[in-house]
C-alpha cells in the first residue's frame, strides 16, 4: 500500500459514453482519479477498461460525456495535447518502434518535445547540446536506473523478450516525464519474477520523490491489483458496479458475481 | 554495347524524375495508409503552376521555388478539404477519395491551362547535348538528374533529422505509440500531403521540360505504381531504387522490343513487370513483411 493519497482530484472522468455499432461499451462511467494514487481498473473482459483508457487518452473520442484532468475540460483535446499535458500510457499489445534501439524508443519520447532549432541541432553547440546533454542524463539516471534496462540500453526492441519489451514500453511513457500514467496491463503475459519487478516499478513511479505519478491500472492479476491500488473501480458491460478500497471492492457481492460467479475464484492469484 | 550504355544513363536519368514523383507517394502511404491514385495529377499541377511562372517571365529557379511553396499550401488545403475527413473510413473508400481527387485536379488543369501541349519557352536548357564518348545525353536529361538528386537528398535529410521527419517517422511505424507520445497524427498527414505535392510539382516541371507538358504527362501518376511495388510500398530507398528501375526498364524495352511490336511496348513493359514482382515478392524489394501471428 503506498502513502494516503491527498484528496485532490487529479483526474475526473464524468458520465462518459461511448458505443461501437450496436454495442455501448461505456454506458455512463464515471471516476474520480486522486493524486497520487495508484487507481486500478478490474473487470471481465470485454467490460470496456481499454476503451476507458483509449477516452482518456484521446484515441477515442466518446459521444458524451467530459474528462477532466487537474480541473480543466480536456474532452476536445486531441491526443498529441493530452501528451503534453503530461499523460502517457503503455499499451495492452505492446507499441513499440520495434526496428530501434531500446535507447531510441525512449529517446524518441523526448525528442518530440525537445526545442532547439534544426541550425543549431545540426551544428550541435549552444542551446541544442545542452539541451541534449540534459535530456541524456534525464534518461540515464531516471529512466534507465530505475527500470533496470541498463544492459538492453542498445539492444534492437523487437530482438528483446516479451517481459522486458513491456518495461521499455514504459520507459518509453517515462521519457514525456508524465504526471498521469495509463497503465494497460503491464503484467500480462509476464511470468511470476518479471511481475513482482513491474510491481515495484510502478510503486516506485508512484511513491518515488522524483515521479509522484498518479496511476491507472488496467490489470487481470488481482494479486497485484489488490496490493498496489489505494482504489479500485470494477467494470461490467461498460458500467462501473463497484468502486472503492480493494478490501471494499472485494467483499462486493456483486463484483463477486458478475466477476467469476464464484466467492473462491476472485482471490485466486499467481502469488 | 554504346546502345547499351546510352539506353541506361538516359533510363537513370528519366528514373530519377520517376523517383522523385515514387518518394512523394510513398510518404504519403507510409505515414497515413492512403493509397493516392491522384498522384499523376499533383504532377500536373506542380508542371503547370510553374509553367504559369516561367512564362511570366520569372527565371526558371525561381520559378521552381514558386512552384514549392503553392504545392506546399496546395498539399496542405487537400488534405485538409478532402482527406482529413475521411480518416477512420475504410480503405476503399479513401481510394475512391483520391480517384474523385484525380478527376477533379485534371478537370481543373483542363479548364486553366487548355489541353494543347505547351512548352517551356525559351527552353530552359540548352539543346546542345552533352558527349561522353559515343554516348550522348540532352543537357534537359542531365539537368533533370541532377534536380531530381538534389531534391531526393533534401527530402530524405528531411524525413530522417529533423523533428517533423521524425514524427513522421514515428507515426509510420507505430501510430498509436506516436499519438500516445504527442504527434500529431493530422499535421503529419498534412505534412506528407506537402512533400508530396512538392516533389510531384519538381517531377512534373521537369518531365514537361523533356517532352513538353500536356495532360499525358499525368499518366506518370500509374507509373508510379510500378516502381514503388518493386521498392516495397512503404520503402523510401525502395521507392527511390523501384523509380529509377522502371526508367531504365523503359528505356531498355524501348530500344530493344519496340522493333518487334507495333508500338507501346514501352508503355506496357513497367506493368508486366510489376506483375511479375507481385507474383514472386509481394512486399517488394524493401517492404514490410507483415505476417500477424495469431
Amino acid at each position: 500500500m503506498s502513502q494516503p493519497a491527498l484528496d485532490e482530484i487529479h483526474l475526473k472522468v464524468d458520465d462518459l459514453r461511448i458505443s461501437f455499432g450496436g454495442v455501448q461499451a461505456l454506458a455512463g462511467v464515471s471516476l474520480d482519479v486522486r493524486r497520487g494514487e495508484i487507481f486500478s481498473l478490474i473487470g471481465p473482459n470485454g467490460a470496456g477498461k481499454t476503451v476507458l483508457l483509449n477516452c482518456i487518452n484521446g484515441l477515442y473520442p466518446p459521444k458524451a460525456g467530459r474528462i477532466l484532468f487537474e480541473g480543466r475540460d480536456m474532452t476536445s483535446l486531441r491526443p498529441h495535447q493530452r501528451a503534453a499535458l503530461g499523460i502517457a500510457r503503455t499499451f495492452q499489445k505492446i507499441e513499440l518502434f520495434s526496428g530501434m534501439t531500446v535507447l531510441d524508443n525512449i529517446r524518441l519520447g523526448r525528442h518530440l518535445h525537445m526545442r532547439a532549432g534544426i541550425l543549431s541541432g545540426a551544428c550541435y553547440v549552444g542551446k541544442a547540446a545542452r539541451e541534449e546533454l540534459v535530456h541524456r542524463e534525464f534518461i540515464e539516471r531516471e529512466i534507465i536506473d530505475l527500470l533496470e534496462i541498463a544492459h538492453i540500453r542498445d539492444k534492437i526492441v523487437g530482438m528483446l523478450p516479451y517481459g522486458l519489451q513491456k518495461r521499455v514500453e514504459l520507459a518509453r511513457a517515462l521519457a514525456l516525464q508524465p504526471r498521469i500514467l495509463l497503465l494497460d496491463e503491464p503484467m500480462a503475459g509476464l511470468n511470476l519474477e518479471e511481475v513482482e519487478d513491474m510491481a515495484r516499478f510502478i510503486l516506485d513511479l508512484n511513491e518515488g520523490e522524483r515521479w509522484r505519478a498518479t496511476c491507472v491500472l488496467v490489470e487481470h492479476d488481482m494479486g497485484v491489483v489488490m496490493d498496489i491500488s489505494n482504489r479500485v473501480a470494477v467494470l461490467n458491460f461498460g458500467e462501473k458496479i463497484a468502486e472503492g478500497p480493494p478490501a471494499e471492492v472485494q467483499a462486493n457481492p456483486e463484483v463477486v458475481r458478475a466477476y467469476l460467479g464464484e466467492v473462491e475464484d476472485l482471490y485466486v492469484s499467481r502469488r | 554495347m554504346d546502345l547499351f550504355l546510352q539506353l541506361l544513363i538516359t533510363g537513370v536519368m528519366v528514373g530519377s524524375i520517376y523517383a522523385l514523383v515514387a518518394l512523394g507517394w510513398t510518404l504519403i502511404y507510409k505515414c497515413s495508409g492512403v493509397l493516392n491514385l491522384a498522384m499523376g495529377e499533383l504532377t500536373l499541377m506542380g508542371a503547370y503552376v510553374c509553367l504559369s511562372f516561367y512564362t511570366w517571365g520569372i527565371p526558371f529557379p525561381l520559378a521552381v521555388v514558386g512552384m514549392l511553396i503553392i504545392g506546399f499550401i496546395l498539399g496542405l488545403l487537400t488534405e485538409r478539404l478532402f482527406l482529413r475527413r475521411m480518416v477512420g473510413e475504410s480503405i476503399l473508400a479513401v481510394i475512391m477519395v483520391t480517384v474523385g481527387l484525380s478527376f477533379f485536379f485534371r478537370g481543373i488543369v483542363a479548364f486553366t491551362w487548355g489541353t494543347d501541349t505547351r512548352v517551356f519557352d525559351p527552353p530552359v536548357f540548352p539543346a546542345e547535348p552533352i558527349r561522353w564518348g559515343r554516348i550522348v545525353v540532352g543537357q534537359v536529361y542531365v539537368w533533370s538528374f541532377v534536380a531530381a538528386l538534389v531534391m531526393l537528398v533534401v527530402f530524405v535529410a528531411f524525413f530522417k533529422y529533423t523533428r517533423w521527419g521524425l514524427s513522421m517517422q514515428a507515426t509510420a511505424d507505430d501510430e498509436m505509440a506516436a499519438l500516445s507520445l504527442g504527434v500529431s497524427a493530422h499535421r503529419v498527414y498534412a505534412l506528407a500531403w506537402a512533400i508530396a505535392f512538392m516533389a510531384a510539382g519538381v517531377g512534373g516541371t521537369l518531365l514537361g521540360n523533356i517532352n513538353g507538358l500536356n495532360i499525358s504527362v499525368g499518366y506518370l501518376g500509374l507509373l508510379v505504381l510500378p516502381a514503388v511495388v518493386l521498392g516495397g510500398l512503404n520503402s523510401v530507398p525502395g521507392a527511390i531504387v523501384g523509380g529509377i528501375a522502371i526508367g531504365v526498364l523503359q528505356n531498355l524495352s524501348a530500344g530493344y522490343l519496340s522493333r518487334f511490336t507495333p508500338g507501346g511496348i514501352k508503355e506496357i513493359a513497367p506493368f508486366a513487370f510489376m506483375v511479375i514482382i507481385l507474383l514472386f515478392r509481394p512486399y517488394g524489394l524493401w517492404g514490410w513483411v507483415k505476417i500477424e501471428r495469431v
